[in-house]
């Protein structure tokens, strides 16, 4: 067994390190308070590599593995996790699927400027009616003369809605019968006709990530648009989620030790009843449970990773790190706000905006429930 | 046009130093860094190189992990390194560094040689100047800007209170300040092309130098003792009866120490 990151991996994350310390957390407070979306920080994200980093360099990408890709989203999370949730969504979920299903002249027409940053791409699996339970997908995708005519409305949409939104592969149901639909992914670039993109949600946590609701009124793409087989996208949107599930896990990795930094800080500086508060056992034990945790998904996170680049089944791994670190980073932002007291409630202090941000993590991507289901159902139970 | 940067690798610079009973400082205790004032000093021959074109060597005097922070460097853009590395090495004072890196800048060929003003961990700020004066170089120190022109390099030297003009012909050694430029991030295809970049190592027979010349043996200088920082006393606190008397303090505290 060997836990040393490479020589490379370690200046990579480095790299994520000073970028997300120097050029993210100082910005974070402010994009979070607007709900803006931080056009500069990708830009200068996207310009340094960062948004196609696990893309082959066939395709413009800077042909990262996968615990590469992984070490960098906890970083960057570290100093925001709306800028994380961006690059991993943009990733994960955007570029991803094409590498994996796409035709050769799909990846060459879509993932170089989305590799670059130039441009971002969503996944558009999540309806009113339907979510992880795909199978109550509405959208419609009909073939008429060469065109997929497309009926339907989807929900939080991530990165579907910035001045540089470049299209979503959205799941639709291409035929069947009710009980045995037929799913296919199909591509709608931007400003395709009939493809709208509607509200803006007000959330809660990830406040400066971009969130949009799209709406689909007879919306026409040409037939070659499908992504892969026809009537793969069930299975296709599957597997896309089995690797986004790492990048989340990631992220919540990130927003938990940006926790712990900010509470250890705060508990050495406190002075209460003559000490610093880090002296009592109550809150140093906080510290302690906060730090074993974050070790410990960590460890599934990296081991996931590393499952997935050896192309062995990281399914359940990555099930379990994003279920166990989305727990660990909610509880690390309770106990957070809990040692800055009265001050963690304030805004003007980031435990607070953790403390918004950290429960989508057990939440996107499929929730706890979800997950456990799935890994219920991988250990034969 | 060719540019050697000179890079020393540091203790991380928010450590608190820690000493060995020979005072020196304790290397190991903590992470190594590219000493910070040499990322500007980085910086600068990078854009010299995209504005003029040629080649940026990294030149570093250390033990062999400096290898690790030179590829730093790499990823930022330069080309090559240069390593001199041997045990004999170990103690060497400002003087001692300063002829090593010149017998290593005889054997190349270049047009300016590029420093950050000082390191953080010694902070003597002599190694620049030395050098210079050992290649019998124009030394055109604390430079705020540089400028390469005609076989001519121009600097802002950062004086109190301004800064001087000042030029002198290539090869010229130029020392840069803090400000000079905004260092780059390493690009990650520039952290994935670094991997792939030469450094060279070299040690003492291979630049004719003999170990006596240098390390302990051949330093000018030895540290005696160490002292830490003394604490911050306690500031004095003043009760005054009425505000005319707290303005009388106050004045008389300014006039006396001289700052009005």
């Amino acid at each position: 067994m060997d836990f040393d990151l490479t020589d490379e991996q370690v200046m990579i994350r480095d790299l994520a390190r000073d970028f997300a310390r120097n050029e993210i957390a100082p910005r974070a407070e402010y994009y979070d308070h607007h709900a803006e979306f931080p056009y500069d920080v990708i830009a200068k994200l996207a310009e340094l590599g960062f948004m196609g980093l696990p893309v082959p360099e066939a395709y413009g990408g800077a042909g990262a593995d996968t615990l590469t890709y992984a070490v960098a989203v906890e970083e960057i999370s570290r100093g925001d996790a709306s800028v994380g949730i961006t690059m991993a969504a943009h990733t994960s979920l955007g570029i991803m699927p094409f590498l994996m299903f796409g035709s050769e002249d799909q990846k060459q027409e879509y993932v170089p400027p989305l590799a670059a940053g130039q441009a971002l791409w969503s996944f558009g699996l999540t309806e009113p009616q339907a979510g992880s339970d795909a199978g109550a997908t509405r959208t419609r995708a009909d073939l008429h003369s060469g065109f997929w005519v497309i009926n339907g409305v989807k929900s939080f949409i991530t990165n579907s809605g910035t001045r540089i939104s470049g299209g979503v592969t959205i799941t639709a149901v291409t035929g069947g019968s009710v009980g045995d639909r037929e799913i296919s992914n199909i591509i709608v670039p931007a400003g395709t006709p009939g493809y709208t993109v509607s509200r803006e949600y007000d959330k809660m946590g990830w406040r400066a990530s971009d969130t949009h609701e799209l709406a689909f009124a007879d919306a026409r793409v040409p037939e070659i648009n499908l992504l892969g087989e026809r009537g793969a996208g069930f299975h296709q949107f599957l597997r896309v989620l089995d690797g986004g599930r790492i990048s989340v896990a990631a992220l919540s990795v990130g927003l938990a030790q940006a926790c712990y930094d900010a509470s250890a800080r705060y508990a050495e500086e406190r002075v209460q009843f003559g000490r610093p508060i880090a002296q009592f056992e109550t809150v140093r034990n906080k510290l302690v449970d906060m730090a074993t945790n974050i070790e410990l998904a960590r460890l599934m996170t990296y081991r996931a990773a590393w499952l997935k680049d050896r192309g062995r089944d990281f399914r359940m791994s990555a099930a379990m790190a994003k279920l166990f670190a989305g727990e660990v980073a909610t509880r690390a932002a309770n106990d957070a706000v809990q040692i800055h007291g009265g001050y963690g409630v304030m805004e003007e202090f980031p435990v607070a905006r953790y403390w918004r941000d950290c429960k989508i993590g057990e939440i996107g991507e499929g929730t706890n429930e979800v997950q456990r289901m799935v890994i219920g159902r991988l250990l034969g139970l | 046009m060719n540019i050697v940067v000179c890079v020393k690798q540091v203790p991380e610079t928010t450590a608190p130093k820690e000493f060995g009973p020979d005072n020196r400082i304790n290397r190991a205790a903590h992470e190594a860094v590219v000493n910070p004032f040499d990322e500007y000093a980085i910086e600068a021959g990078l854009q010299l190189k995209e504005k003029h074109g040629g080649e940026v060597t990294i030149l570093t005097m250390g033990p062999s992990g400096a290898q690790d922070t030179m590829r730093k460097a790499l990823a930022m853009g330069a080309d090559r390194g240069l390593l001199v590395s041997d045990p004999a090495l170990e103690g060497s004072d400002t003087w001692t560094t300063a002829y090593v890196l010149a017998q290593a800048l005889r054997r190349e060929e270049y047009d300016l040689i590029l420093t950050g003003m000082e390191s953080t961990d010694a902070r003597t700020g002599l190694v620049p100047a030395a050098l210079a004066e050992q290649l019998g170089l124009p030394s055109l120190t604390y430079a705020s800007s540089v400028e390469v022109e005609d076989g001519n390099v121009s600097v802002r030297r950062q004086v109190t209170g301004g800064y001087e003009e000042v030029r002198g012909p290539t090869p010229a050694l130029v020392s840069v300040v803090k400000g000079v430029n905004e260092p780059r991030y390493p690009s990650l295809k520039g952290i994935m092309a670094a991997k792939r970049k030469e450094i060279t190592v070299l040690d003492l027979a291979q630049l004719e130098i003999q170990p006596d010349e240098v390390g302990a043996a051949g330093a000018k200088t030895k540290v005696l003792d160490v002292t830490p920082r003394p604490e911050k006393q306690a500031g004095q606190v003043i009760s005054p009866d009425s505000p005319e008397e707290a303005a009388r303090i106050i004045a008389d505290f300014l006039q006396v120490n001289k700052f009005i």
